[in-house]
Order: C-alpha cells, then sequence, then structure tokens
C-alpha cells in the first residue's frame, strides 16, 4: 500500500505491506532510529511518539494507519541547533542514563508540559507511567521534566491550556490497596 | 520480533461503508479501532484476521453526548476521552474512577470504549463499570440499528451478541440520581485487574431503591453479582449491608487461578472491593468525595 507520512513537518511515501508497525516503518523505511524499540508488547513506551499530537506508543499502530496523518518522534524535538527545554533538562539533571528509553521520556514530557506547564512530581510520574526504564531508575527523569519546567519549558508550544491537564494532583481514588 | 501475519487493509470512511466492508470480507474481517487489544493478538498470532476494516476515521463515533435523559458515548470515544469528559465526572464517577486504572496515559490515549466492551475480555474494566450501570448498546449492521442490554451483551470470555458485519456504535447510559464507584487492584501501576468492583446505588427515602454491582477478572456472570443487587435493593445503605453483599458478591463469582493470584485471594478481593466501593458510592451520595 502507498501511504503518506508528514513526520516532523516533511512528508514521506513509501509503499508498505499493511502489517508493518509504524515503528518499523519510521527506523527502517525513514532511518529514524532515535525512535527505539523494546518490548513488542505495549507495556514498555519506548517506542513513543506523537500521533496528530498525542503520544502513542508506536509498536502498537500500524504505519497504514498513519496514512495522511502527523507524526512527531524524538528528531523533531529540537527546534533547529537549539535543544528543546526537555532535552536541556534530561542533559542537566542526568535522565538520560544508558538512554534507551530516553526518546520517549522525553516525547511525552514535552507533551505535557505542553498541557501542564508547572507538573507535580506526582503529575510526571503519572504521565510517564506507561514507561519503563531500566537504568538506575525514574528520580532523574522526573527531576529532568521539572528542571525543563523551570527553565522555560513549560511555556506550552502546542494549544496549552485547551485541554485538561493529563496529569492531576489528587490521589487516585480507584486504585485500592487490600491484604488478604 | 514479533510480526502480524499477512491482511489486507480497509479504511473506511463512513459508518455504511464500513459495514459494507465487514460484509464484503466476511466472517474472516475485522474492524480495527485503537488496535491496543487487537494488534497485540496479531503480533502472536492469536488472532490472523484476513482483512482489517479500520473505523479510525469515523469521527461521529467518537462523540461523548448528552442525548435527551442519556449520556451517550460513541464507541470510538477514547478512554483519555471519557477520562477528562466533565459530564462523565460528573454524573458517573464510577467512569472516572475505571478509566484512571485502566493500562496508562499512553494505551489510553489511543484504545477506545468501543474496543474494550467488544474485545469482551473477561478482566476488562469497563465491562464491569458499564453494566453496574445497566448500559444500553447501540449496534448498527446491514439490517439497520438494534440495542442491546450489556447484560445481554456478553456472552462468553470473548464472544459478544454482535452478529457478523455488526459494528457497536455507542453505549448509552441515563442520567439519573444514583452515587456510585469503582475499586481495584492491580500488581503493578497500568495493568490488568487482579480484581475489581464497581458499584452503583440509587438511594431514595434513606433506602436503596436499585443497585449495580459489577466486578471483573473473577469470572462474576455477565461482569456483576445479581444476587448482592438482589440483596441490596430495598434495605438500608449501612456499612452492614454493604459487608453482606461483599459476602455474596465474593460467593457468586467464579475466580480461576493464575499468576495474578490464587481462587481463594481473589474471592476475598472481590468481597472486599465489593463493600469498599458501596461504601464509597454512599459517601459520595452524601456530598462526601470518596
Ligand atoms: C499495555 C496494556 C494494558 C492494558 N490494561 C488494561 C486494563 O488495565 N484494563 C482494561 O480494561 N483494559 C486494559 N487494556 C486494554 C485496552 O484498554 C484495550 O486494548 C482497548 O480499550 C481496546 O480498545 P481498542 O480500541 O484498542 O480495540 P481494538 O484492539 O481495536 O479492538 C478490540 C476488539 O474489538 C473489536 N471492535 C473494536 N471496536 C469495535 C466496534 N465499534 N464494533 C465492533 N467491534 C469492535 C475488534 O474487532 C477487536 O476484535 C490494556 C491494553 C494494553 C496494551
Ligand atoms: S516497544 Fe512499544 S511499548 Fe514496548
Ligand atoms: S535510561 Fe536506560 S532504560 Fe531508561
Amino acid at each position: 500500500m502507498r501511504i503518506t507520512v508528514t513526520v516532523n513537518g516533511e512528508q514521506h511515501t513509501g509503499d508498505v505491506e499493511p502489517r508493518l508497525l509504524l515503528v518499523h516503518f519510521l527506523r527502517d523505511e525513514l532511518g529514524l532510529t532515535g525512535t527505539h524499540w523494546g518490548c513488542d508488547t505495549s507495556n514498555c513506551g519506548v517506542c513513543t511518539v506523537w500521533l496528530d499530537g498525542t503520544p502513542v506508543k508506536s509498536c502498537t499502530v500500524l504505519a497504514v494507519m498513519a496514512d495522511g496523518h502527523e507524526v512527531r518522534t524524538v528528531e523533531g524535538l529540537a527546534h533547529g541547533a537549539e535543544l528543546d527545554p526537555v532535552q536541556q533538562g534530561f542533559i542537566a539533571c542526568h535522565g538520560l542514563q544508558c538512554g534507551f528509553c530516553t526518546p520517549g521520556m522525553m516525547m511525552t514530557a514535552r507533551w505535557l508540559l505542553d498541557h501542564n506547564a508547572d507538573p507535580s512530581e506526582e503529575d510526571i510520574r503519572e504521565a510517564i507511567s506507561g514507561q519503563m526504564c531500566r537504568c538506575t531508575g525514574y528520580e532523574n527523569i522526573v527531576r529532568s521534566v521539572r528542571w525543563a519546567a523551570e527553565h522555560g519549558g513549560g511555556r506550552g508550544t502546542a494549544d496549552a491550556g485547551t485541554e485538561p491537564a493529563p496529569g492531576r494532583e489528587e490521589p487516585v481514588p480507584g486504585r485500592e490497596e487490600v491484604r488478604a | 520480533m514479533q510480526v502480524p501475519a499477512a491482511f489486507q487493509y480497509e479504511r473506511a470512511t463512513s459508518l455504511e461503508q464500513a459495514i459494507e466492508l465487514l460484509a464484503r470480507y466476511g466472517p474472516e474481517a475485522r474492524v480495527v479501532a485503537g488496535g491496543h487489544s487487537l494488534l497485540p493478538m496479531m503480533k502472536l498470532r492469536l488472532a490472523q484476521p484476513e482483512a482489517l476494516i479500520d473505523i479510525n476515521d469515523l469521527s461521529e463515533l467518537a462523540l461523548i453526548r448528552v442525548d435527551g435523559h442519556d449520556l451517550a458515548a460513541g464507541a470510538m470515544v477514547r478512554h483519555a476521552d471519557l477520562l477528562a469528559s466533565p459530564v462523565v465526572g460528573e454524573h458517573f464517577p464510577i467512569l472516572r474512577d475505571a478509566e484512571r486504572v485502566i493500562a496508562d496515559p499512553l494505551v489510553r490515549n489511543r484504545g477506545t470504549v468501543g474496543g474494550s466492551l467488544c474485545q469482551a475480555d473477561p478482566s476488562e474494566d469497563l465491562s464491569a463499570a458499564f453494566s453496574a450501570l445497566r448500559a444500553t448498546l447501540v449496534a448498527q449492521g446491514p439490517g439497520g440499528r438494534r440495542t442491546i442490554a450489556i447484560r445481554e451483551f456478553f456472552l462468553g470470555p470473548y464472544e459478544t451478541a454482535l452478529n457478523e458485519a455488526e459494528l457497536l456504535v455507542e453505549i448509552r447510559v441515563p442520567i439519573r440520581s444514583h452515587a456510585s464507584a469503582y475499586r481495584k487492584v492491580e500488581r503493578r501501576v497500568g495493568d490488568w485487574a487482579v480484581v475489581a468492583a464497581g458499584a452503583v446505588l440509587e438511594i431514595s427515602g434513606g433506602v436503596i431503591t436499585e443497585a449495580g454491582i459489577g466486578l471483573t477478572a473473577v469470572g462474576a456472570p455477565r461482569f456483576v453479582s445479581e444476587q448482592a443487587e438482589d440483596f441490596l435493593r430495598g434495605g438500608r445503605p449501612d456499612d452492614e449491608a454493604f459487608a453482606e453483599a461483599g459476602r455474596i458478591a465474593a460467593q457468586e463469582c467464579r475466580p480461576t487461578a493464575d499468576q495474578r493470584g490464587p481462587v481463594d485471594y481473589k474471592r476475598h478481593l472481590a468481597g472486599e472491593l465489593t463493600t469498599r466501593a458501596l461504601r464509597a458510592a454512599a459517601a459520595r451520595a452524601q456530598g462526601q468525595e470518596a
């Protein structure tokens, strides 16, 4: 099938099999290897990209489903030579540990800050809860996102304020602990 | 690397066309909504449809609206939209509670309400929540539209009352004075339920006039405990009644042992979570946020 996908503002056309997953289209067909690919089971979130402005796991989207749509990957995060505040935060706070989960984490962080300029630690943890980091943990990642918020990264590059914030500060009421 | 088996792909531009395509490709065709249940199954070759009919362009199915006295949610409403909807939050706290603990924000951005119900996974959270609410499902096929009471929709694991070439288009719940809550235990954030329970209470003059008890992941018949509902109806909404309703629900369900836990533990959870959901709903009825 012939598909045309706008990736980071540029149109790409290619012939793909319907069963090709978006993550492999980005990596193998377009050579955009910043988007990583890990668990294959929709659990780890390292393959996170934006589809029409919303972060999704690209190992669970068919490339043909993105035909005519817009994708943004980590390669589209910097503004020319200037790194996005989220990228700067990951450098400043050592949020980038081995780097494997980093691209997905940064895509979610950018989206969070676009919708919630001043996220609490809990908001950040909730936002990245579908993403796994196998390195020393999430502390530095959370700090990196806070750093970005405090250094102009929370200004909101998208239509901030028009949508409800993805993270909320209240405890999650539906989640219970029960011991037998 | 997990790769689905080959299939044909068609993108529907209208509901009528989606139904036509389903009818044309026959029993081996499937619609794909968010794909977050179907694609993982196809990657594992647990499902091998010959054709996928993509319904993501059917924006008319992506609306949440108030229609007369009903809340009407289109089948293509994403989990994230149901969670963010102020109407849903105001009238159906049970749905908001449930959505907050379904998967993770990324999966919720893509997975749909209709896909969740049509998947009919025995651990689906929305199946229990909408069953407790006694929702009505609107289906459309080559023969036109019909409505199905949700308690007649689930025929068994992964099996629904939808006919061939029939689509779920809308989920409707009457907006009425009631209190509700949903409580879940999972192994880790974003995981399927070990057990979860939802409670819906209509109270008038200090008496329970109607109750809905939804249960997931414990083999409750059609995701509900009718015996607990029967027990509650006509009684007082107090702790004693809620504890007894929990005991009845625990007895009525049929959990199986798996990596999420042994039968006894799940039964214990079913009772405890039913009681807690009822207490939380009752607290909300008195204006206390629970
Ligand atoms: C990592 C992960 C964690 C998850 N955790 C949870 C959880 O905790 N709780 C929970 O409840 N769910 C959970 N889910 C499931 C997720 O919520 C469902 O995948 C999703 O809601 C299903 O919707 P979908 O739109 O992706 O459906 P799809 O995968 O597109 O479709 C599922 C099935 O329904 C059929 N279908 C879809 N729409 C229609 C329609 N309108 N008419 C007729 N048939 C239709 C399809 O043909 C297919 O058979 C999880 C999923 C993942 C990947
Ligand atoms: S590779 Fe996509 S979620 Fe793990
Ligand atoms: S930085 Fe290594 S997996 Fe997260």
